[in-house]
């Protein structure tokens, strides 16, 4: 089995491939968009790897939350590519993958969400299922994010920096701010999907935004007094 | 050589297969009209999310309906720009990810060029040089067209596009949005000579264009005089369109003089407005002109323009690059296309 992985909803992007357990990872250079750097990274990792497109059995994509035009690069490239092998996605949640990277039993993924908001995802490792999501993921002001019952959780994810007050609130645990979406777990969470039969249709993978409301309608303006 | 044609740059994801032997084999469209309705414009976060949605989908459908396999294709085109950044770099991910993994090679195609070249995919269509009049909602333009990709341009807005004055007009008369061909059926049933408005720049001497002065008009036209007559907005309409219709014609006989040029090509959404064809025609008949526009389908943004421009390309030279890295130009003036 072969699966590739795609990951860009932060500015870290990177690809892996995943090959029977054994993986294989790289990451896009900083300081360029994604756009010119994925597709190429992919070519040479599968080269390297002696694989190809052609013996890819899936394809597993960061699907966020996260920025939206980088869950848009990994999912739009990934359905193409999905489309023309004729092969499904693996759509994996970014703080499910900053869980499985953390590699404790409870986590709590805190990512960045700009304009002052935090993503906001309650994890726990599951022996076959990899990372659950104990509640939906959330879209929170910082002060918002609720404290964790218990210690024995881990908390990672850049809003920890992002937001110093959301950081000091929750010194008391182990606090990894480094932890960002890596393709590697994108890949592993993929290849447990795949194995308990959760792979799509590329027409039904998305990415999930979380940030649901973008616009405000004219009926909303006008309610507040606003122009049509 | 088999062509797929991927165009997102605004509200529309079209797509579409064009064979140099057979012709136009299968195109697709969804217009996201109805998504934008209720915000009164386009929400370019909302275009590029649901553009994500109908790639897939529609890329099966035309698949489907051209008879032949991915496989089969020589190249992927798409819209490279310009448009909204984000509903370009949707198209354009999809398209790159698709061609790196089938091993084929890619086309960036110029939105504009798109439109320019679309009435040749008409049943009779027009034969080089023309000049061509691209008036759409984020464009208006007149050039020389030589040839493929031998573009010149004669003037083009200075402030507002034809089809941005049509919507925007309409929204002040409560046409709702896009009030484009709202305002323009409005306008069928209204009286002309009733209102007189300005015909900005038409006697500049030049072939630009300036048509936020005539939406100004109509906003003071609307303020000051408003009456309960039920007739009075289909009048101002009326005067509106007499207004924009007049300056386009002057100006695009202007050009075919100046240019010494036989034949005029519309393009673009407001190419679709019936006052406009029926004037165009009136005043190239007189002088001996013939004026091209394309299949009513193919005025708005579609798919079927972009595989179009892009076999045109292969077939006048063009060298596709390999897929992978890729850029979106959500400003590209259409002159840096000259000479490629
Ligand atoms: N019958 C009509 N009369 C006047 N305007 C019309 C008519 N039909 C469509 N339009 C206008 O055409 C425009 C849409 O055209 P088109 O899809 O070519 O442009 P666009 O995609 O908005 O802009 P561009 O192609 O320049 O990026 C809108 O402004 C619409 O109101």
């Amino acid at each position: 089995m072969q699966i590739l992985a795609l990951e860009t909803s932060t500015d870290a992007g990177s690809c892996a491939l995943w090959q029977d357990g054994q993986l294989l990872s790289a990451s896009c250079p900083a300081g360029r968009p994604h756009s010119e750097t994925l597709i190429p990274l992919v070519q040479q990792m599968l080269a390297e790897a002696g694989s190809g497109f052609a013996c890819l059995d899936a394809i597993a994509f960061g699907m966020g939350p996260g920025a939206f035009t980088g869950l848009r690069v990994a999912c739009g490239i990934a359905q193409g590519m999905a489309v023309a092998l004729d092969r499904p996605l693996l759509p994996v949640g970014s703080l499910e993958t900053m869980a499985w990277e953390a590699g404790g039993q409870r986590v709590v993924s805190l990512l960045d969400a700009r304009m002052g908001e935090v993503y906001w995802g309650l994890c726990e490792r599951h022996a076959d299922e990899g990372i659950v999501l104990l509640e939906e993921p959330g879209l929170l002001l910082p002060d918002a994010v609720p404290l964790p019952s218990g210690e024995d959780w881990q908390i990672v994810g850049n809003a920890l920096q992002a937001y110093p007050a959301l950081g000091s609130r929750l010194a008391a645990w182990d606090c990894q701010p480094q932890i960002l979406p890596q393709a590697r777990s994108v890949a592993e969470l993929g290849a447990l999907a795949l194995a308990r039969g959760e792979a799509l249709d590329p027409a039904l993978a998305a990415p999930r935004y979380v940030r649901n409301k973008v616009a405000r309608t004219t009926a909303e303006r006008l309610a507040d007094g606003g122009r049509p | 050589m088999r062509v797929l044609g991927i165009e997102s740059s605004c509200d529309e994801t079209g797509l579409a297969v064009y064979d140099t032997e057979r012709g136009l084999l299968a195109h697709a469209l969804h217009t996201q009209i109805a998504l934008h309705a209720e915000y009164g414009g386009v929400v370019p976060e909302l275009a590029s999310r649901d553009h994500i949605r109908r790639l897939v989908p529609l890329l099966r459908q035309v698949m489907g309906a051209s008879g032949c396999s991915l496989a089969e294709l020589d190249a992927v085109a798409y819209t490279q720009g310009p448009g909204l950044a984000g509903a370009l770099l949707v198209g354009c991910a999809f398209a790159e990810g698709l061609a790196a993994s089938l091993g084929k090679p890619i086309l960036p195609v110029h939105h504009l060029e798109g439109h320019l070249l679309s009435p040749l995919l008409a049943q009779e269509p027009p034969e080089f040089p023309f000049v061509a009049l691209l008036v759409s909602g984020g464009h208006t333009q007149l050039m020389a067209v030589a040839g493929v990709g031998k573009y010149e341009l004669l003037g083009e807005t200075l402030d507002d596009a034809a089809g941005e004055a049509f919507d925007k007009t309409a929204k002040l008369l409560g046409l709702g949005y896009p009030g484009g061909p709202a305002l323009s059926k409005l306008a069928d049933v209204g009286q002309p000579g009733v209102f007189d408005l300005p015909r900005p720049m038409l006697h500049s001497g030049d072939f630009n264009f300036s048509f936020a002065g005539l939406k100004t008009a109509v906003l003071t036209l609307v303020r000051d005089k408003s009456e309960d007559r039920p007739d009075f907005p289909a009048d101002v309409a009326r005067a509106f369109q007499d207004a924009l219709v007049e300056v386009l014609v002057k100006k695009s006989i202007a050009a075919l003089k100046h240019t010494g040029m036989q034949r005029l090509v519309v393009a673009g959404g407001v190419g679709a407005n019936r006052q406009l064809r029926q004037a165009l025609n009136e005043a190239a008949r007189k002088r001996r002109y013939r004026v091209y526009y394309p299949e009513l389908e193919f005025c708005t943004d579609n798919g079927a323009m972009i595989a179009f421009a892009g076999a045109m390309r292969l077939m006048a030279g063009a060298q596709p690059r390999p897929a992978g890295v890729f850029a979106v130009r959500p400003r590209w003036p259409l002159n840096e296309l000259m000479g490629a």
